[in-house]
Parts: structure tokens; sequence; C-alpha cells
């Protein structure tokens, strides 16, 4: 009897093992099910910039709504481009708004929905200099061109009187990823140096006349702080948190500017009267005179025709709650609100979102 | 029938012949072949099946690597391998700064690595007692299960600021005048991760050069030392022996330093550039890839992205087989025959 059994078991450990072991192939296929009825799943990538506040909003709305869930990815603002563009994702996040033809190259109209806004700003390491410093667009031009490359350069001392600058040269940092900050950073740079606009040109990756290129904010950050005599461009919230000294800004109307949640309105404001109507504006070296010089919108990409009933009334209420409710976040997290010219233009181009031809908003 | 020492019947087991088996044996054998036997060709055709994945996986990596930078090749030719300008806005890329500072950075790091290795190992098998040299082979084990990103940390907010403060000036105070040292020294560049590099390779190359010393058998060292050669020349004598299998743990080590990503891009300065000064930065091609691949919006980048992928692949590939047969050749069985 033993042996029989024994001999059983041993004729199923022989055919089971091998089984077992095909079992994850098995597996690979599975997809996933939308089987709740009522719960809606939206998924967006892009933008690490405002992430921090996305997040927020999107659990602060699940609170409000619980049956429509969001999972956004901060990949960075190309990303987010390169994935709304393929549809694999349902909105997308990027600083920098679609270039034309990267508009022509979309399956469908993409439609820009602004959200809040940012500054990008000027830090560096000086252990020398306790006094905080003013910047000319020449100057940081320079400086990124490489042709200026001492700290004590007249470009720099000129605008700086009575700060004793050391004698070193200037490291120069910038960002090695693709990055909505960088586009914002030689957006500026294009506008107020015809040579920068000629020899380098706007973008998200470019190539850098001079510098080490570091990853991230958090890179940027990270090598400016180590790193004596250097000077880099990080998002204003990010300077904050970390405690670097950051620079005053010369902007167009020749009054130097402390990048802040106010200055950054008052560019956007300048701008809100005169913005196209695909939303598509670009703010630095806006006008009037509070404004800081490298700000910047940042946007949701939506499909003006949108292809699923439930999630796209999902996406514009969502988008509708937060150019409204979900701007009072805003401040508390160091971004600046829309100023409310640019949230009547984004309340139309919500409006304006439709399936099947109607309308999907409905207040 | 004989009768045994009791005085009972039993049965003469008669001469033995070695290819047959006893009758009780014959027993058990013709048991077990009345069951089903289906375990044994499952068995093997699922892992054979396992394995022609593997390899199929490594073909349709690289096959579609090579349809992905199509694009790239078409519009820049060889000279893609050649051309020494990456500008993403005006759409021109070109290969060779990233070629060479991959290179450049693996020499370099195989530079300071390899005499460093070869004395650890030469130590820990010829030399030192096995109550010391079993901790010092974990200690440098444990260096290589150290992931790159912690290494790229370590490297960007103590090594580099080490560097900076006091390695470096004394450099350019006493080489300064050669092209190698010159220019503007921050910490970061070429050095720094050439650096970092033999770091992380010096325990790979250690342990396979102990391994490949260990297998040198003992009857070479007893018979160079019969033969009156001194300690060191017995040394030398089993280190050619083993010639094959170090140069195998070198290009190992190679092979893990040209890859290397994460450690390389936090210290490396991040500039593709070819320039004389190895404080310069530069830029490697796994930096590049893993820096700008996301964000990577018009094609030609992409592709350029994924052609520089492929160079690096197969670069890695051809290093990794080259290795293991060198390896493979000496660890297997007895040792060679002496070069004396």
């Amino acid at each position: 009897m033993v042996k029989n059994a024994k001999g059983v078991s041993r004729i199923i450990a022989q055919l089971l093992i091998p089984a077992l072991m095909l079992v994850p192939l098995a597996g690979c296929g599975g997809g996933s099910g939308t089987d709740a009825n009522a719960e809606v799943k939206l998924q967006g990538a892009g933008a690490t910039f405002p992430n921090p506040l996305y997040q927020k909003w999107f659990s602060e709305y699940n609170k409000i709504t619980p049956n429509a869930k969001f999972d956004y990815q901060s990949i960075g603002s190309g990303g987010g481009i390169k994935q709304i563009t393929a549809k694999t994702v349902d909105f997308g996040g990027s600083d920098a708004p679609l270039k034309d033809e990267e508009l022509k190259a979309a399956p469908a109209e993409l439609l820009h929905i602004p959200t809040v806004l940012g500054a990008v700003v000027v830090t560096y390491n000086l252990p020398s200099v306790s006094a905080e410093l003013k910047f000319t667009p020449e100057a940081i031009a320079g400086i990124y061109l490489g042709k200026i490359t001492k700290w004590n350069d007249p470009a720099i001392s000129g605008a700086n009187p009575g700060v004793s600058l050391p004698d070193g040269q200037i490291t120069v940092v910038h960002r090695s990823d693709g990055s909505g900050t960088s586009y914002v950073w030689t957006d500026f740079l294009s506008k107020v140096s015809p040579e920068w606009k000629d020899k380098v040109g706007t973008g998200v990756s470019l190539n850098w006349p001079v510098g080490v290129g570091a990853k991230g904010n958090e890179g940027v950050t990270g090598q400016v702080k180590q790193t004596p005599n250097s000077i880099g461009y990080v998002e204003l919230i990010y300077a904050d948190q970390n405690k670097l000294p950051y620079a005053t800004v010369k902007n167009s109307a020749g009054e130097f500017v402390k990048p802040s949640l106010d200055s950054v309105t008052a560019a956007a404001a300048g701008a809100a009267n005169n913005m196209p109507d695909d939303l598509r504006v670009s703010i630095t070296n806006a006008p009037g005179k509070d404004a800081y010089p490298i700000s910047s919108f940042t946007y949701f990409l939506v499909y003006k025709e949108q292809q699923d009933q439930a999630k796209g009334k999902a996406l514009v209420n969502f988008l509708w709650w937060s150019i409204h409710s979900g701007e009072q976040m805003a401040k508390g997290l160091l971004y600046a609100p829309l100023p409310p010219e640019v949230v009547t233009k984004a309340e139309q181009k919500i409006k304006s979102i439709t399936y099947q031809g109607k309308p999907l908003y409905t207040s | 029938m004989e009768s045994n020492l009791a005085g009972a019947a039993v049965e003469s087991p008669g001469p033995v012949n070695p290819n047959q088996p006893s009758p009780s044996a014959a027993r058990v054998l013709r048991k077990r072949s009345a069951r089903p036997r289906l375990g044994d060709p499952l068995f093997k055709g699922a892992t054979g099946l396992f394995a022609v994945m593997i390899a199929g996986l490594a073909a349709f990596i690289m096959v579609s690597m090579a349809i992905g930078s199509r694009l790239a090749f078409e519009k820049f030719g060889l000279s893609f391998l050649l051309k020494s300008i990456w500008d993403p806005v005006k759409g021109e890329f070109g290969a060779l700064p990233f070629i060479y500072g991959t290179v450049a950075s693996s020499l370099l790091a195989l530079l300071i690595a390899v005499p460093l290795s070869l004395g650890v190992a030469i130590f820990l098998v010829e030399k030192a007692p096995r109550k010391l040299s079993e901790p010092i082979l974990f200690v440098v084990q444990l260096l290589a299960a150290i992931p790159s990103v912690v290494y790229g940390l370590w490297g960007v907010f103590v090594l580099a600021p080490l560097l900076r403060e006091s390695v470096y000036p004394k450099l350019q105070a006493i080489l300064g005048f050669t092209p190698l040292f010159s220019g503007h020294q921050n910490g970061l560049g070429l050095l720094s991760a050439g650096l970092i590099l033999s770091i992380m390779v010096l325990p790979i190359i250690t342990a396979v050069t102990t391994d490949v010393l260990r297998a040198v058998p003992n009857t070479q060292r007893e018979a160079s030392l019969a033969l009156g050669a001194t300690k060191w020349e017995a040394t030398v004598i089993v280190l050619q022996n083993a010639k094959s299998g170090i140069s195998g743990a070198i290009i190992l080590g190679l092979g893990r330093a040209i890859g290397e990503t994460m450690a390389v891009t936090m210290i490396i300065g991040n500039r593709p550039q070819i320039s004389a000064s190895l404080f310069d930065p530069s830029y490697t091609i796994a930096s590049s890839i893993a820096n700008e691949f996301t964000e990577a919006t018009s094609e030609i980048h992409l592709q350029s992205l994924v052609a520089l992928g492929l160079i690096l692949f197969i670069v890695t590939f051809i290093i990794n087989m080259l290795a293991r047969l060198l390896v493979w050749g000496v660890t297997r069985g007895e040792g060679r025959g002496a070069h004396v």
C-alpha cells in the first residue's frame, strides 16, 4: 500500500512541477477590465513641475467625486506631449505649449487648458556674497553662451554696485534631461538675445554652448549647492524649499523684479488680454512693471472631441473644478493661481469639449 | 543449491556480470518502466522552451533596436558614428562624443582598477592566511553589490567635493602643464567618472581573478618552488598560467564600466564634447539615453538615441562574449600545462 501511495504521489509530482513552471506564461495576457459601472479611471502624464499640486487636486477631487479616479505620471513635458499625441493617456501635462508641427502631428484637435503659473529663477552659489544679486537679461545670456566667464565681469558687477564679486570662473549648470523648465528658460533667452536665438534656440533638449548638465530640478539644485561659483536655473518652488539664494531679474519695463507669486501673476495678467484663441502663449519677458520676466503657464492637453462619454464627462467636470476650486489650493503649495481673465477664457475652452459633437460640460 | 553455515539452502549468486543488472535491480527497473513517464518529456520541453525564449529575447531586442534606429542611419549614414554634434533643436545628431566618453571613462577606470585588483587578488590567494582572505573577499564582494545610484550619490556629495578641494588642485599643480590636466576643474568630469567606475569594477575583477588564480593547480606552485624559484617568481608563473582568465576578468570589468548609467551621469558633467583635459565634463552613451529618452519628442531625436543604444548593445555583447570564452577556458577542469 505504502509503495503504491509513494508511486502515485511521484507521478503527480512529475506532472505537476513542469506544469507549474508553465503557469506564469499563462498569466501574461491578463488585461484590466473596467467592470465597475459608475467608476471612471482617467490616465494622465506630463510635466514634473506642477505635479505636487496635481496630486493634491486628484486626492481632493476624489473626496467629492469618489467614482472618478485619476492617475498622473510626472515624466516631463516632452513625455506628456508624446503620450497624448499617441493617445496612450487621456490628458497630458506640459509647461511648453505645443508647436504648430506638433499640433498637426496629433490625430485630432488638441486643446490647451492652462492650470497654474510658475517662475524659473536664477540661483547661484557664492559663499562670499550675502547680498541678493541682480541680473540683466544680457548678463544671463552672456553667461549661458559662454562669453561671460568670470563672476567679476562688468556685465554682472555693473548691475550690482557695492557688491564685491569674486574673481572666479563661473561654473554654468543646466538641465541634462529634456525639461519644460529648460523650455521656459530658453524661450526667455531667445527673446532677449538674438545671438542665443540663432545659435541655440528654444526647446526642451538643447545643444548647450557651455556648462555641465544635471538631471532634474533636484540635480541642478544639488550641483549648485555643491559647487562654489556656480549658477543654475530651477523652478521657484524648488529654490525656496531648498533655501537657495535667487536673483532679481530685469524685466522688459526696466525694473529688477524678484520672483514671487505676485510677480508671476502680474506677468500673466499682462499677457491675458492678448492671448490667442488657442491659449498658447508665452509669458516670458511679459510687459508690465511688476512682471517677473521668466514666468510660464503650465497646461493640461486634452482632445476637443472625446471618445468615451463617461470619461469625457468626468474629465470636463474635473477641469472645471480645477480652474475654480482647485486654484484656491495653489498658493498653499507656492503655485500662482490663474488671473480671472485667463479663467474666463479657459472656461470657454472647457465648454467646447464635445462628445459626438455635443458639448460635455453642463453646469 | 548450496548451503550456508546454518545449513539452510540458499541460491548461489553465481558469477557477477557487470553489464547486466542483478536480479533484484532488474525487478525494480521493470516496475519503474511500467509507470507512465510524462514528467520527463514535459520537464525537458518546458526548460527547453525557456532556453529558446531567452535566446530569442536577445535577438528580438537587437532586431527591434535596429528597426527603431533606421531613420537615424538613413539620414546620417555612417557619418553618425563620426560626427561630433548633438543638437535636438536643429535635428543634427552624431555619436562620436558619446562613444569617446564611454570608451575613455571605461579605460580610465580599468587603468586605475586593474593594478589594484590584481594586487588584491594575488594577496588573497597567494599570501594571505585563510582567516584574513575570507573576510576581505566578503567585503570586496559587498562593494559589488552596492547599487549604482548609491555610488552616484556618494560621488556627487562626497567624492566630487573632495576631489575639487584636495586632490585636483594638487594634480593641477604638479601636472598642469600637460593638456590632460589643464583647464578649469570643479570636481565633475571625465576623471571623476573614471574614478567612480574604477571603484565599481574593482570588486568584479578581484573576484574573478581570485577564482582564476585559485583554479591554477597547486602542483604548478609546488613544482616551481621545487625547481628553485623564489616566492615572487612562483607567483609570476601562476599569473602566466592564469593569463587568459585574468584577461577575461578585465574584460568583464570593462563590460560593467561601459554600461554603467546612474553613477556616471551624476558625476560626468553630461556635456557631449571631446576635449583634451581630463577635468572637462564629458558624456557617455548610457547617460545620454537615461537623460533624454523620456522627453525626446521629435522622431529623429528618438531614433538617434535608439541608435546609440544599439551601438552600446553590440559593443557590450561582443565584450561579454569574449570574456566568457576566456574565463570559461581557464576555470573548467584542471589547469593547463605550465608556461615555464
